[in-house]
């Protein structure tokens, strides 16, 4: 048990990570990245479902027909975003407003789906809840780090608060970073050092 | 608001949503099948054209059922789920329907059908039509200029995709990487479209 939590880990934050190697899922959460609390949100979300979702497909595999599990996985998927969306436009309506359609684009999340065909619905359902956490969380860190390099570089804040060079009128900000092209730039440029990095390792322990 | 004043304002939001807001571009949906399939002209250009057909007809569909059903019930929360069920039944529908009907269509476009259902652009949309409060009229420029948009997108990377094939680039960029700068250069040229619609 211990050993394949380990592997589960492993995979999902780094040897099979959601965003630099399946390049799944990026499409809903890429728009919410040019502030730091937005994609905490938006992330803290996207574990809920994902974790969640795919445990109860894991629950339910032995009574789901086959041909049409994939109907019963986008409605569980749907079942949790509604979840989120009631409680965020309860709680905290003006967060629910910034995201706008981004919370329910959840269900269309090509890696929620991807985790819950590919894992949850072949395995038991501890260990599903494992895969789908981790898999959410290796996502968020790369979702992180775009969002701090963006907020910093084309705001000069982190978080809403100010950072202390970048802020000051010696920094010319990059506003590109907050639009749309720097969501595309900055992913790229991460896909690129964390897939470098891999292969070199990979090369080194042939 | 009367019918040619709805006219104009849906003309204008269908020209805004191929450039000035282009739903892949500007807003980040579809993007999985915009990485996945674009290496191909063909195969792009027979997804572009399902994503135009099928977002136009289901952002009808929605925003009918939106403001006929749900919204006299108050179950508005309930709307994800209705739109996504909308939208495979439609998928399934069309499918068939051209299976039955034409032969030479069902390949061309049988295959990226599937696909589609799957695509978060066509939830996008219709989440977005319902968030901004479009009029029926409205919601039929806009659902058209989106699938337009994304056809655009899609071919136009393919298009460069094909050039770059013979061309060495670094290990660690190609594939993803590589498709993803080359959005970003498109994401900045369609920028420049921003002062074509000037007072919107």
């Amino acid at each position: 048990m211990k050993t394949q939590t380990k592997q589960l880990v492993n995979e999902g934050m780094w040897s099979n990570n959601p965003v630099f190697v399946q390049v799944l899922g990026i499409c809903s959460t890429l728009a919410v990245t040019n502030l730091v609390l937005n994609t905490v949100v938006m992330c803290v979300a996207l574990v809920f479902t994902l974790s969640l979702s795919s445990m109860t497909t894991s629950l339910l595999r032995k009574f789901t027909p086959r041909n049409i599990r994939m109907m019963v996985e986008t409605l569980i998927i749907a079942f949790y975003v509604i979840i989120v969306d009631v409680v965020l436009k309860a709680y905290w309506p003006q967060m629910s407003e910034n995201l706008g359609p981004y919370v329910g684009l959840i269900i269309t999340n090509c890696i929620v789906m991807g985790r819950c065909e590919a894992y949850g619905n072949s395995n038991p359902p501890g260990v599903a809840f494992i895969d789908g956490f981790f898999n959410a969380l290796g996502y968020t860190v790369v979702l992180m780090i775009i969002a701090t390099f963006r907020e910093i570089l084309g705001m000069g804040t982190f978080l809403g608060y100010a950072v202390p060079y970048f802020s000051s009128e010696y920094w010319d900000k990059w506003i590109i970073m907050v639009m749309p092209p720097g969501a595309f730039f900055m992913l790229a440029i991460v896909t690129w050092i964390f897939r470098s990095v891999k292969m070199s390792k990979e090369e080194k322990t042939k | 608001m009367n019918i040619s004043d709805q006219m104009t304002q849906a003309f204008i939001v269908c020209i805004s949503a191929i450039f000035t807001n282009n739903i892949l571009l500007s807003y980040f949906l579809g993007l999985c099948p915009f990485i996945g399939c674009s290496r191909e002209m063909k195969a792009s250009v027979g997804l572009g054209l399902a994503v135009i057909f099928v977002m136009t007809c289901t952002c009808l569909l929605n925003w009918l059922v939106y403001h006929y059903v749900l919204a006299p019930l108050s179950l508005e929360f309930f709307r994800f789920i209705m739109f996504i069920i909308i939208i495979a039944a439609f998928v399934q529908f069309v499918e068939m329907a051209i299976e039955r009907f034409s032969p030479y269509l069902y390949q061309r476009l049988g295959v990226f059908l599937p696909l589609i259902t799957v695509n978060c652009a066509i939830l996008g949309a219709s989440l977005f039509m319902v968030i901004r409060d479009y009029t029926f009229i409205v919601t039929i420029g806009y659902g058209l200029g989106s699938g337009i948009g994304w056809f655009l997108a899609i071919i136009a990377m393919a298009g460069i995709r094909q050039k770059l094939s013979n061309d060495s680039i670094p290990k660690g960029l190609q594939g993803p990487g590589i498709t993803l700068i080359i959005a970003g250069i498109m994401a900045l040229a369609f920028i420049g479209f921003a002062g074509v619609l000037a007072g919107q």
